[in-house]
């Protein structure tokens, strides 16, 4: 029996059936994707990679409430889910994690997961975190200046909003209300130091009330949740109110990056809780017992992710590497 | 061509460039109603309103960061730093997310940013507003950084820079501001980045230099001309990237060179100036590379007797190039 109460809570969440399952369909797509690359990694065949694993809901939700077509995402690492939504590929995705020529994120001159993608208006982050906020603010005044109605989202996380670019990028878009959304996944970990450890006062929200916008903190395992919060940002921004911080409380379900061991500063009972927290699981179940998903199109939809996944690595592992003549081009624009 | 102060020069490259394009925008601290604290802005807010000359907080990576999200997004931002003293909290903006940008998205987006900000010292501004900071930025690939000495340059620089597709630093000496004059042409014009000039044809050694100590070595070179010893003057004008022809040209010719600058020594653009004469000039010269610079010490100290004490000045090209003739 269908239960009335989850399809109420998608219509107030001003989604549906079919918004909630693409939301669902990218998830699953993240997921497939970030533990492939783990995997890669493992065997040697991709040389780094970091797990998205936990985040799924809030990035692919978030970046849901933007328009695809004209909005802006100013990443971080951790953003597949938004980058899969705005528009990138799974061979994309691939051609980046093996450091290919045709990897339209940097031709293969990044390490991995470093998004940038000009054509879908991504714009390409390096891995000094941090940088991207006032940049988001300045990627956000040209629009304003240029009268679009064009909103920017920056992803961060909360170790990034211990940098002082954080406190630069929020001020500035303050004062001069931008359209910016700034969406911190909070999932409490900076590498190995605790959110503790970042701040006295842990929830990141609370800092917006310093620059005089909102500042909202939601359940970032929830995609419902996360897209209402940050759907009232963007209508916010896009209407000339200005900016919002929207913080998404996650779980990191992986070590930091394929070159951490979480086991070195967190507990093996500490991450088994978590996995029971998993966003992926929960929503499903939400979709099933709302009737929106019958057991058998998820596992229609599953094997469809894992092919799709599979032949973006098959496609990715025979494309060509970047030239090695071509290592010294691009220094400067002409 | 008029008569002008070389911060009026700026001005004039500044408005025209607003005028020119609406893509051209200027952000910075005081540079709105305040003129900034040298004037160089001042009336342009009045002619071109707030949206295109926009007071920044105090916040100098903050703003160098806005003005690289704009860059990326269309526009063409002119960044004032009120001192370069004060623009180390943009390095990590200027250095890791400008300098590299056109190269690690191979090339999809390119950051056309002009960062300006008065150096140098001689204005009793202590260990805080004297900095010439132009090496630290020299050194990084992707940037562009240019040190005018001229009026002319300046104007004509700084329109070539706002044009230019790739982040420009560009230092300008604030005891040049008005102390310096010269012709400039009103209207439109540019000098290119990356070309030297000689400032002064001499046969028996090369003054190499840039900024306000171009200045300082015309002055040298007219002494030295009393006393028989001819001196041509080069004016890098750009200091990354280096016109190595033109600087190459005149040591083949001369056989001597002296690398004169307000910088300190150790690590400065005279250094590699040095190098690139000991590797493509060798067998052409005749005595050691020279260098005058500001010694090893932390900037410009407040006191008079202490900063006079530092400063490099004519005298000391004098000295250096009587050495450099006997040798």
């Amino acid at each position: 029996m269908p239960d009335n109460g989850g399809i109420d809570r998608l219509r107030d969440s001003g989604l549906d059936a079919n918004d909630a399952q693409q939301i669902y369909r990218h998830m699953l797509l993240a997921r497939a994707i970030s533990e492939k690359s783990w995997l890669l990694t493992r065997q040697g065949r991709v040389l780094f990679s970091m797990p998205c694993d936990g985040q799924e809901a809030a990035d692919v939700a978030s970046a849901y409430a933007l328009n695809s077509q004209t909005d802006f995402i100013v990443p971080y690492a951790r953003s597949l889910g938004a980058m899969l939504v705005k528009g990138m590929t799974s061979q994309e995705v691939m051609l980046n994690m093996f450091g290919k020529a045709a990897d339209p994120n940097s031709g293969g001159r990044q390490m991995p997961m470093h998004w940038g993608h000009k054509k879908l208006g991504i714009f390409s982050m390096g891995s000094s975190v941090g940088t991207t906020i006032p940049r988001a603010s300045g990627v956000a005044l040209a629009s304003k200046l240029r009268g679009e109605k064009t909103v920017t989202m920056v992803y961060f996380g909360e170790g990034s909003a211990s940098e002082g670019d954080f406190h630069e990028g929020l001020a500035f878009a303050g004062v001069y209300r931008l359209p910016v959304v700034f969406l911190c996944n909070n999932n409490g970990w900076a590498t190995s130091v605790p959110v503790e450890l970042q701040s006295a006062e842990p929830q990141i929200a609370k800092r917006a009330q310093g620059y005089g916008f909102p500042g909202v903190t939601v359940d970032g395992l929830d995609p419902l949740a996360v897209y209402q919060a940050v759907r009232t940002a963007v209508d916010r921004a896009r209407s000339g109110e200005g900016p919002t911080l929207v913080e998404t409380n996650t779980i990191r379900m992986m070590p930091h990056s394929s070159s951490d061991d979480h086991l070195r500063y967190r507990t093996q009972e500490d991450l088994d809780a978590e996995r029971e927290l998993d966003p992926l699981p929960r929503f499903r179940d939400f979709l099933v017992s709302s009737g929106l998903l019958d057991e058998e199109s998820d596992q229609t939809m599953r094997e469809a992710v894992d092919q799709e996944v599979e032949e973006a690595i098959s496609y990715a592992d025979a494309a060509s590497s970047p030239d090695p003549t071509t290592a010294l081009d691009g220094v400067y624009a002409p | 061509m008029s008569e002008m102060r070389l911060i009026e020069a700026v001005r004039d490259g500044l408005r025209e460039e607003l005028a020119a394009n609406a893509d051209v925008f200027l952000i910075g601290q005081d540079i709105g109603v305040n003129g900034g604290v040298f004037r160089v802005t001042e009336g342009l807010i009045e002619e071109f309103g707030p949206n295109r000359v926009i007071d920044s907080p105090l916040a100098e990576s903050g703003m160098v960061g806005v003005a690289i999200g704009a860059a990326m997004n269309g526009l063409r931002p002119v960044v004032e730093i009120q001192f370069a003293d004060f623009i180390f909290p943009a390095f990590n903006q200027v250095v890791s997310e400008a300098a590299r940008m056109y190269y690690r998205t191979n090339g999809e987006y390119s950051v056309p940013l002009v960062i300006r900000a008065p150096y140098g010292g001689g204005v009793r501004g202590g260990l805080y507003h004297s900095q010439s900071v132009e090496a630290y930025f020299a050194h990084v690939p992707g940037l562009k950084v240019v040190v005018p000495s001229s009026p002319y340059d300046a104007k004509g620089l700084l329109k070539a820079a706002i044009r230019d597709d790739n982040p420009v630093l560009f230092f300008e000496h604030k005891l040049s501001y008005n102390t310096v004059q010269g012709e400039v042409p009103e209207g439109d014009y540019t000098v290119p980045i990356g070309e030297a000039v000689v400032r002064r044809e001499g046969q028996q050694l090369s003054l190499i230099s840039y900024g306000l100590s171009v200045h300082h070595c015309l002055e040298a070179a007219e002494t030295l001309s009393a006393e028989g010893i001819s001196c041509e003057v080069v004016d890098l004008r750009t200091v990354r990237p280096l016109d190595t022809a033109t600087l190459l040209e005149s040591v083949r010719k001369t056989g001597r060179a002296c690398i004169v600058h307000e910088d300190n020594l150790t690590g400065g653009v005279g250094g590699e100036v040095a190098a690139i004469i000991a590797k493509d000039a060798f067998e052409y010269l005749d005595a050691p590379v020279q260098r005058v610079a500001a010694p090893d010490v932390p900037s410009f100290p407040y006191s008079p007797t202490l900063e006079d004490a530092l400063l490099p000045g004519t005298p000391d090209i004098v000295w250096a190039a009587r050495q450099l003739a006997a040798y």
